[in-house]
């Protein structure tokens, strides 16, 4: 019994290091000559290594290298080059968007010019890491899946900081590149336009990033659960009978009336995944654009109700006669 | 490998365990729920945390009432606010304001001593002027105050200068050189409850008058300019108003939906009246002593200490938990205050040049 209850993956297979078939037509080869690792087999492949980084590969952390580099030094040079406070406050610390009065125009560079080519740049990398994807998977025979799944995090990214800006005349609507900065951003937000959580496209959002999350420990639960019978290794077993995988399609039949398939549980869980940063990428769009106030957008199409007072005489004090704001 | 891989994992989780215990609040927490049932409106108060403010925001025994003799001004040279005021209370007060502002350094730190009508100590005349503001506390801003009022004790608390004042910070977006430096945010604010917004959100809405206001009136445009970065500013000052008070966001609102007065507390109406009443205070009264201040009590831009929440409240939701200090000092209450002390603006000795101190520093971006 016990057999089966463990943390970390029990099969650790060692064979000769498998250094894949020769690289033809490319002036790039695999990296790194390969070996075994005791930690990496515990969560993963014993194997590690080689890599295949090709041009796109190397073109991307190029680019995301120098996105860092500018993000990184001009934090840097905010706390005066001093190397402990660039410690310290690091989680405080940001490359902040040009100022509102900029809009669209290109401003100097210590005026957030520096942030337009970090975004540049990092915008650069992911969108080659998505060819490299691409590219990889079809040089392996696969369908493009994880490429698209990629660009659907590239797509909240695009909208954040350059479609939304471009659409609402200024840079300085795009969040700053630093840890606290952007979280700050992200409240400072939903307040200006007066509660994403009315947002129905942020709705939407947090349910399939809620979704993924229950359809992975489903998943996941699943397929371990009928581990002791082979199950997570049975893929041609899938349509046969009397299999670990028809025992865990029963238990969900016999559980709740209806069962994924082992192909349609891994659709669900790509959908749910892309449509997270899909919806919520479209939900930030129509932030400011086309909505200015999500509540009482909610509260004019009822979806949200707007509380009677229950405190004394609470009017806005600027109205009034010789109030002052 | 393995070991060292496993020591740096156990290390980490005794660090991040340290850091909880030693910095996150412990329970009880006592809960009290206001608003609407379900709107999650609720303040908290940790029994400890309490006790702390309550043992260091009291009152002091006040001196026994008097109030007898001829006006202060017939007695007395060169009283020029509290004239009509009896000697008696007169006395009274000043005794009074030297154990809340200057006890170690008694009646000579802003009295030339065998000569206690001369201006010529700096002390007396920011003395005199601050004695102005807090007639004008008493009795133009009761919308804020109430019935508390305030007494030089409830900035000063037994100190020449209050420890909770502000000073101009740098301003924004003024790094000359070729990477981006002195945004005025993404530091460590010890004023902003140490958040990364910007630092000193009180030189644009405390001491100038940019528009606090950010959130959306209508459901969709209808000409709201008001940018993100502009709200991170508002954000900053209302993260300075929950420190220096004490209290969560819902003490004045409803998070559901900031702005709506319908669904603010009454708490939120006295916020509001205390932004004139500081704009009023740190540009008519504390910036035109710029000039007679000594530099050392100035900020590093050479400005003057300016005064926001937390010069007050320190930390309480009402400055010395409502203690009702100001109605034992009439004086204080503008009794017997010349008639026209409390409106007049300062008359500068003409010794002391006005220095012209920028006031839209720190503007925002």
């Amino acid at each position: 019994m016990s057999e089966y209850q463990n943390i970390f993956t029990r099969v650790q297979i060692r064979g000769p290091l498998h250094a894949g078939p020769p690289v033809t037509g490319s002036i790039f080869q695999r990296e790194g000559k390969p070996f075994y690792s005791y930690l990496m087999g515990i969560i993963g492949n014993a194997q590690v290594g080689p890599l295949y980084l090709g041009s796109l590969g190397v073109a991307s952390l190029i680019s995301g290298f120098i996105a860092i580099e500018i993000i990184g030094l001009n934090m840097w040079a905010s706390v005066g080059w001093n190397p402990i406070l660039f410690i310290r406050d690091l989680p405080w610390l940001a490359l902040e968007p040009p100022a509102p009065a900029y809009g669209l125009r290109i401003p100097p560079l210590n005026q957030g010019g520096w942030w337009l080519m970090a975004g540049f740049f990092l915008t650069a990398a992911m969108v080659l890491w998505f060819f490299r994807m691409y590219r990889r998977a079809r040089q392996l025979g696969l369908g493009t899946h994880m490429a698209w799944a990629w660009g659907a995090a590239i797509w909240l990214y695009f909208v954040l900081g350059f479609l939304r800006p471009l659409l609402m005349g200024s840079w300085g609507e795009a969040p700053p590149f630093g840890i606290f900065p952007h979280l700050d951003w992200t409240v400072s937000f939903s307040l200006r336009y007066g509660n994403l959580y009315y947002d129905p496209f942020h709705m939407l959002s947090i349910v399939f990033l809620y979704g993924s999350v229950l359809l992975f420990a489903m998943h996941a639960a699943t397929i371990l659960a009928v581990s002791r019978f082979g199950g997570e290794k049975e893929v041609e077993q899938s349509v046969d009978r009397g299999t670990a995988s028809e025992r865990a399609a029963l238990f969900w039949r016999w559980t709740m009336g209806f069962n994924a398939t082992m192909e349609s549980i891994h659709r669900w869980a790509w959908w749910f995944a892309v449509l997270t940063p899909l919806t919520g990428g479209i939900g930030i769009l129509l932030t400011g654009t086309v909505t200015d106030n999500w509540f009482l957008w909610a509260v004019k199409h009822g979806v949200a109700p707007h509380y009677a007072p229950i405190f004394s005489h609470a009017v806005d004090p600027a109205t009034l006669q010789g109030g002052k704001p | 490998m393995r070991t060292a891989l496993s020591g740096v994992a156990l290390l980490g989780a005794f660090a991040i365990s340290l850091v909880a215990v030693l910095t996150f609040t412990r329970p009880p927490i006592n809960i009290v729920a206001t608003g609407n049932p379900g709107t999650g409106m609720q303040l908290n108060y940790v029994p400890k945390q309490v006790a702390a403010a309550l043992a260091i925001n009291h009152a002091p025994a006040a001196l026994p009432p008097i109030d007898a003799g001829p006006p202060a001004s017939t007695v007395y040279k060169n009283v020029q606010v509290l004239g009509n005021v009896s000697s008696g209370a007169f006395t009274r007060l000043m005794v009074s304001m030297t154990n809340w502002v200057a006890p170690q350094q008694g009646c000579n730190y802003c009295h030339v001593a065998g000569n206690f009508a001369s201006d010529s100590k700096y002390t007396k005349v920011i003395a005199r002027r601050m004695l102005q503001m807090t007639i004008a506390v008493n009795t133009k801003y009761t919308n804020h105050v109430g019935n508390v009022g305030v007494t030089c004790y409830t900035c000063h608390r037994g100190a020449p200068l209050p420890s909770q004042v502000w000073f101009t910070g740098i301003t924004p977006g003024s790094g000359a050189g070729l990477l981006e430096t002195n945004m005025g945010k993404n530091l460590p604010a010890l004023a902003i409850n140490n958040s990364s917004l910007p630092s000193d959100p009180f030189t644009p809405f405390l001491l100038n008058h940019e528009k606090i206001r950010d959130q959306g009136t209508t459901a969709l445009p209808s000409g709201n300019t008001q940018s993100i970065k502009q709200t991170d500013w508002t954000y900053a000052l209302m993260m300075h108003y929950s420190q220096a008070l004490g209290v969560n966001c819902a003490f004045c609102h409803n998070s559901q939906a900031f702005s709506d007065w319908s669904e603010s507390t009454p708490q939120r109406l006295t916020a509001f009246y205390a932004e004139a009443m500081l704009r009023d205070l740190n540009a008519n009264y504390m910036v035109p002593l710029t000039s007679i201040f000594p530099a050392n009590q100035r900020g590093p831009t050479g400005d003057v200490a300016k005064i926001n929440c937390a010069t007050c409240h320190q930390g309480v939701y009402k400055p010395l938990f409502g203690a009702a200090m100001a109605a034992q000092f009439p004086p204080l209450l503008g009794v017997g205050a010349t008639a026209t002390a409390a409106a007049t603006p300062m008359v500068m000795p003409s010794t002391m040049p006005m220095s012209s101190s920028s006031t839209t520093d720190g503007a925002k971006p």
